[in-house]
């Protein structure tokens, strides 16, 4: 070495750790240990921890927003979702026939949050809840999540993502307007002009 | 600048004036040649033991196969694989999306500059270009990344020291402010999975700028007070001086990349090579070491947080509004014309790369990661040698490994 030790050093640090320790009796930002669970800190909007299933209105079952696409299932990178389809039209809570999952499964010993079933799916149907206490004693049945787990009213969305449930109330609310104007105008137009092209033919 | 640094050598710019190395610096010249009788035990009085998998020095699931002789060193391998989990496989068989978030968990540290990686390899292969803001964006995680992983990293090297607890909860208290706007902006601390090809997932949340401006304002008062705390502290110097040497050849010989090469003296910094996103706006300098031992390699990741900062508060003050993703960029369907693409960044551990061949299909052909950690790690031996086994965790520790990105 080209200096000799005399401690110095040590002596520096050791004002350091004093002032770190004193300094948590006064001062805010030195202390900042969060005493859980009696303390908790308040969750962003942007937090993320395993998805449920939105329904409309009061009713979980008729309410659900999903129609069984299968994309989420398909998109899932450690594929830890199931849907079983079911094989006829049922109707939803405002009366209209919709498919819907008859068996809707998460496993989320095996999900790892990453919000690409939320991002692809097109009914805004799934959407990321926040709740983090989860530990259980059973290690299989418990964390298997079922259709009536999953399923949470979009009250309840509201509540957890507020911004991100306001934009989705109101692309929701503008699809529902511009399907009701078009129906509309296809109500009116046949006695007008010549029939509505036909659906493209299935190949 | 400290004076233990000045005499150091180290400059910020580029390799000060030769100072010669501190007496005793590098392992002695110490050869042993371990023998082994025809039952398979050692000759003489070596010592075969083995460190790991469950040593807690180890960062992860690590092993060393260690032949000592008394305290010294003879022989040391490294054995890794306990925390494979078939990632480039797994890439393989899912989507290009789908890899996004198994990125995540390649250096968990830093999930952020995993999934720029990422990005920017299947943007290069597919043609798509970030928008103006993202690049801002991504610069911002990305050094936000770098500051909170060289802060960690510093804390646990003073954990393998002995130094138990203080400078790592310090470096902890530091790093959850950043993870916190994390949070914020990705909803998750660790697995981020906000990089999209074309750009990112989402816009910055409101008052986000405010919050980050107001980390990277505090930190360097932060930083100074560690420096006061570590920096000149005898024991740590005495530890660390002239403990693992590295010689600026055999670690461009060995590919060796990020902090540790540059705390041997060369200057290689793939922001500065490569100028990917838009580093080329940015000044900024590139620390270099002198003499390539652990003390650099500390110090080398100190001066790069400065110099960080530097980057953050340009990008901070700069960043514009406007979109934030390629209107080109599609979630579903996304299939890449046929061709291969190999995208690199400096992740704060070294040069992070991807490889990926496209065939067309929603799947790459082939999937493939340069990790830095992995690759810097293969020197461990000749770093080691004649050291004493209390150096070898040291040495280990300045390396900074994630045993996720080792392994995949």
């Amino acid at each position: 070495m080209t200096s000799p030790m005399l401690g110095e050093g040590i002596l520096k640090g050791l004002a350091e750790t004093a002032r770190n320790f004193l300094g948590s009796y006064v001062k805010e930002d030195r202390l900042v240990t969060v005493q859980y669970p009696e303390e908790r800190l308040p969750q962003t909007e942007a937090a993320r921890n395993f998805p449920f299933l939105v329904y409309d209105a009061d009713n979980w079952q008729k309410g659900l927003r999903c129609v069984a696409c299968l994309i989420c299932e398909k998109e899932c990178p450690p594929q830890c979702i199931y849907i079983v389809k079911d094989t006829v039209r049922k109707p939803d809570h405002t009366g209209k026939l919709q498919f819907q999952p008859k068996v809707f499964d998460i496993d989320i010993s095996v999900c790892m949050s990453c919000q690409i079933c939320v991002e692809v799916c097109p009914f805004d149907a799934i959407k990321m809840d926040v709740e983090y206490e989860l530990s259980t004693s059973d290690r299989f049945g418990s964390l298997l999540l079922r259709k009536e787990q999953l399923a949470k009213s979009n009250d309840y969305y509201r509540k957890v993502h507020p911004a991100e449930a306001a934009d989705v109330d109101a692309r929701l609310g503008a699809e529902k307007a511009r399907a009701a104007k078009v129906k509309a105008t296809a109500a009116t137009k046949p006695a007008a002009g010549p029939s509505p092209a036909p659906p493209p033919a299935v190949a | 600048m400290s004076q233990a640094l000045t005499e150091r050598g180290l400059s910020d710019t580029a390799m000060a004036a030769s100072i010669p190395a501190p007496e005793g610096a590098g392992a002695p010249n110490y050869t042993v040649t371990p023998k082994r009788t025809p039952d398979g035990s050692l000759e003489g009085d070596l010592l075969e033991i083995s460190m790991g998998p469950q040593h807690p020095s180890t960062h992860g699931v690590f092993r060393m196969d260690v032949v000592l002789e008394g305290e010294r060193v003879a022989r040391l391998k490294p054995v890794f694989g306990y925390l494979h989990r078939n990632h480039e496989k797994i890439g393989e068989n899912t989507t290009y999306l789908g890899s996004m978030p198994y990125t995540d968990r390649l250096d968990y540290f830093c999930s952020l500059t995993n999934n720029w990686a990422y990005a920017l390899t299947v943007e290069k292969l597919a043609g798509l270009q970030a928008p103006e803001r993202a690049e801002y964006i991504r610069v911002i995680t990305a050094e936000l990344t770098r500051l909170q992983n060289h802060i960690s990293l510093v804390g646990f090297l003073l954990q393998d020291m002995g130094a138990s607890g203080t400078p790592l909860m310090y470096a902890f208290r530091e790093r959850e402010t950043i993870l916190d706007l994390f949070e914020s902006l990705t909803g998750a601390r660790m697995m981020c999975n906000y990089m999209r090809f074309g750009g990112c997932r989402c816009d910055l949340p409101p008052g986000w700028l405010e919050q980050a401006k107001q980390v990277v304002g505090e930190f360097p008062r932060f930083l100074d007070e560690f420096e006061a705390l570590l920096t000149g502290n005898e024991i740590l110097m005495s530890r660390t001086q002239g403990v693992g040497c590295l010689p600026p050849d055999l670690a461009v010989n060995a590919s060796v990349t990020g902090p540790m090469l540059r705390a041997s003296g060369v200057n290689y910094d793939v922001r500065k090579v490569d100028q990917y996103g838009i580093y080329d706006r940015f000044s900024f300098r590139v620390p270099l070491g002198e003499h390539g031992d652990v003390y650099d390699r500390y110090m080398v990741r100190i001066l790069e947080m400065r110099e960080s900062l530097k980057i953050l508060q340009q990008a901070l003050r700069d960043i514009p509004e406007g979109p934030i993703l390629d209107p080109r960029a599609k979630l579903r369907g996304f299939r890449p014309k046929p061709g291969e693409a190999y995208g690199r960044i400096e992740a704060p551990k070294g040069e992070l790369g991807f490889y990926l061949i496209s065939d067309g299909t929603p799947n790459p052909y082939r999937y493939r990661v340069r990790p830095p950690s992995f690759i810097n790690l293969t020197i461990l031996e000749d770093m080691c040698l004649g050291h004493h086994v209390a150096d070898v965790v040291i040495i280990l520790g300045s390396v900074d490994i994630v045993m996720g990105e080792v392994d995949r």
